[in-house]
């Protein structure tokens, strides 16, 4: 009897579901900018971590860029703990609150899970999110114990998350740091990339003023390059510059009429809302346009965040124009899910090969052509060709280029001694983030081209143990 | 990172001139570039031209006009007051060499950003021909600073109340009709202004450079708001620019982008004015 009942229990917790996101309703979704995804209970997130099996060889570990001990932080929920929780993802993540909501786990963490093998993964981000967001409701952040000042100063150049963990981490240590920011606000795409639908801003701020709260410097308006360059960085007695400026420029296609009113980059139009509170004009004074029928170009991130933005202004029709399909799709299928709830309207193996104009100057519609996959090409993902003859109008009066992003070369223009790649990104070492320039590291997009928070994160802080060895090292 | 205001004077209706505390900019400017500022905390970002600098006494002198919103909260700010947000320098210098003859034609508010610019020219050994046009009287602004780096000034109005009556294209074709040889132009104004004179000079060949004033978001590449075509070829204004080879910029698009937001500046506007008119009633 005993041993039939402790087989069922086994049995029915192996059978416990993936827990679901609770959600704000659809209908308000499409209106507002509140945050979409409405957190765990703690009674969900305690069945939900009662999910994992604990493997001795987490698979999920090797999964994350910064090597969360993803066992360690659930097995503290299944106790309650979930304020040890929080700070346990916090020795290897500072910004849990901020991963939690925008990382691609189902490339990483919740991919190697070993549960996902034939069911479910556990729902690691989730968990990740739930306690970072407990922890700053439910306690007085505490600051880390930092070490006696050494003396030494350094600088970080951007506030995205590269530079703000880089700015962490070396403050941790004992440094003085300073962060230069182009912006009025830091933060990065945090702050005028991803929407407050997403990622709420007060989360971003509540993080920097955690940074400033350990010491940390932060100079908003200053446009490194132009306002100082790194050089009179090294004269005003910084000993090390760490540079996080992000993949910078908008690409366009190139492509006749790309000029014409109405058309604009998803940086544009994300600025505008996000940083700028277009949302809120005329309280707020910087203006947005939206459109009637909208094509969002690309399908990533950017593209679903620009799309889903155009639905809550008011859009009638918002299309993704992309020109491989879903499968090849960058976005997080998170992201293209939520989209498609939204009423986003897909429109796979298409490109736009111009845009047309009224005689007013904007744009009213654009020729597509339709697509084919072809041989893979160097991404691996196969080449988009397109089908001769197919050509099409599609009437539009809003584009929005989410096509990717191109190095900015502002800052190198005066200096020229910081060596870049071919594709004109800073050719800093994958381990250390050291560049050419003795003294510069550099860390995130501005290295990768557009990639990940998390991913900027782990080379922020990668770096910042590479200036520690250096500036302590230094004669 | 805000700035203090100095000093304020009206130059012109509705066209002030601001002295402002910001020590950075001012010892990191060179002629032909701006800086982007904010009014208030939840206010829009707006390019503004840098007439001078004063590096010893870290201070930055702005002529605004008053157009929208915008502008129209920063006329109204007082000598003690903070305008909320400044960055800069951003933008190129102007690129400055020995051309020969060289034209500097400025329209209305243009004439301050074009100020500095021939005052490297002038340096430079350039011998310098100005031509300064306005509405009327008051909006030929800064003649005196113009005067003492211009080897020869021109004046019109549109009215006729001071100098010659027209526009300067008249000037200009008047000058070019009598044989006068030009080496370099280099015009700020109203687009339609830099449009015209852009014409003029394409036949004789004078290689003419514009600085162009478009809409702008961050001003440092990272949104496209900025961008004109030049020749076949999209530049972003605030990285690229501000100053472009003229008889490349394709000036119609570039017009109809900057009234892409007229409509909601209007609103924006307009909403102001009754709220300005409100508050003086107090
Ligand atoms: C709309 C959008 C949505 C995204 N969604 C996701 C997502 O869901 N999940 C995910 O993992 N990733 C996402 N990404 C990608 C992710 O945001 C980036 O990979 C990450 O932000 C890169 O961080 P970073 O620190 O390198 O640079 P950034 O975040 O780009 O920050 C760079 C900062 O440097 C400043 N700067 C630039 N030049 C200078 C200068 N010369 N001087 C001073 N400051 C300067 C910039 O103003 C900016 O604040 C998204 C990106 C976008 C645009
Ligand atoms: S103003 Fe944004 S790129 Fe020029």
């Amino acid at each position: 009897m005993m041993a039939e009942q402790q087989k069922g229990k086994k049995e029915k917790k192996e059978k416990i579901p993936r827990q679901p996101m609770p959600q704000r309703p659809l209908e308000e979704r499409r209106t507002t900018f509140k945050e979409v995804p409405l957190g765990y209970s703690p009674e969900q997130a305690i069945l939900e971590a009662s999910r994992c099996i604990m493997c001795t060889k987490p698979k999920c570990v090797e999964g994350c860029p910064v090597e969360i001990d993803i066992p360690g932080f659930i097995q503290l929920i299944k106790e309650g703990k979930f304020i040890e929780a929080a700070r346990k993802i916090k020795e290897q993540n500072s910004l849990p609150a901020i991963c939690g909501r925008v990382c691609p786990q189902e490339d990483q963490c919740e991919k190697t899970c070993v549960l996902g093998i034939k069911g479910e993964p556990v729902a690691i981000g989730r968990l990740e999110r739930f306690v970072a967001d407990y922890e700053r409701e439910h306690s007085a952040v505490t600051k880390p114990e930092i070490p006696p000042p050494t003396g030494k100063k350094v600088a970080i150049v951007g506030s995205g998350p590269a530079g703000l963990t880089c700015a962490g981490e070396l403050a941790k240590m004992g440094h003085q740091v300073t962060i230069f920011e182009a912006l009025h606000l830091p933060g990065g795409v945090l702050v005028y990339g991803i929407p407050e639908f997403r990622l709420p801003k007060d989360i971003v701020a509540a993080e920097i003023d955690y940074l400033k709260s350990m010491g940390v410097e932060v100079k908003t308006n200053h446009v490194i390059g132009l306002t100082f360059t790194v050089d009179e960085l090294f004269d005003m007695g910084y000993d090390a510059v760490f540079i996080g400026i992000g993949a910078g420029l908008p690409r366009f296609l190139n492509i006749p009429g790309e000029n014409l009113c109405g058309i604009f980059s998803a940086n544009e139009f994300l600025t505008r809302v996000n940083l700028m509170k277009a949302y809120e004009f005329p309280r707020s004074d910087t203006p947005a346009f939206i459109g009637n029928k909208v094509a969002v170009l690309g399908a990533g991130n950017t593209a679903m965040d620009a799309a889903r933005t155009s639905i809550r202004l008011g859009a009638r029709e918002v299309h993704i124009v992309y020109r491989r399909t879903r499968k090849e799709a960058p976005a997080r299928i998170e992201e293209l899910e939520r989209g498609e709830e939204e009423g986003v309207i897909f429109n796979w193996l298409m490109a736009p090969v111009r845009f047309i104009g009224d005689e007013r100057g904007w744009v009213k519609a654009m020729e597509c052509i339709r697509m084919e996959l072809g041989e893979p090409d160097e991404s691996g993902r196969r080449r988009p060709v397109p089908i001769k003859g197919s050509e099409f109008i599609m009437e539009v009066d809003m584009v929005i280029h989410a096509i990717g992003t191109n190095a900015n070369r502002l800052l190198f223009q005066k200096a020229p001694d910081i060596k870049l790649n071919k594709w004109g990104y800073i050719d800093a070492d994958p381990e250390t983030g050291a560049t050419s320039k003795p003294g510069v590291y550099a860390g995130g997009d501005i290295v990768t081209g557009s990639a990940t928070v998390i991913l900027a994160m782990g080379a922020g802080k990668k770096s910042a143990r590479a200036i520690h060895e250096y500036i302590m090292n230094k004669k | 990172m805000g700035a203090r205001i100095l000093y304020k004077e009206e130059l012109a209706p509705k066209v002030m001139k601001f002295i402002i505390e910001s020590p950075t900019i001012a010892r990191q400017t060179k002629p032909g570039q701006f800086l982007i500022l904010r009014v208030h905390k939840d206010g829009e970002r707006i390019p503004l031209s840098i007439p001078a600098t004063d590096p010893e006494k870290g201070t930055v002198m702005l002529v605004s006009q008053e157009v929208g919103k915008t502008t129209a909260m920063l006329n109204d700010l007082e000598v003690g007051d903070e305008i909320y947000d400044v960055v800069g320098p951003l933008g190129r210098p102007t690129h400055i060499e020995k051309f020969g003859t060289t034209l500097a034609i400025g329209g209305g508010v243009g004439i301050a950003p074009l100020y500095p610019i021939v005052k490297e020219l002038k340096k430079a050994g350039n011998y310098v021909v100005s031509i300064l046009g306005g509405r009327s009287k008051e909006f030929v602004i800064m003649e005196n600073e113009m005067r003492s780096v211009s080897d020869k000034v021109f004046i019109c109005t549109d009215d006729g109340s001071y100098g010659e009556k027209g526009f300067v294209s008249h000037v200009l074709q008047h000058l070019l009709k009598d044989g006068r040889e030009f080496d370099f132009c280099i015009t700020i104004g109203p687009p339609i202004m830099m449009k015209v004179i852009c014409d003029i000079t394409r036949p004789y060949g004078i290689k003419t450079y514009v600085s162009l004033n478009t809409i702008m978001v961050d001003g440092t590449g990272m949104c496209g708001a900025c961008r004109v075509s030049v020749g076949d070829k999209t530049k972003f204004v605030c990285v690229d620019g501000p100053e472009f080879d003229g008889h490349q910029v394709n000036f119609d698009e570039m017009m109809k982008r900057l009234a892409m937001y007229r409509k909601q500046e209007e609103l924006a506007y307009k909403a102001y004015l009754e709220k300005r008119k409100e508050m003086s009633r107090h």
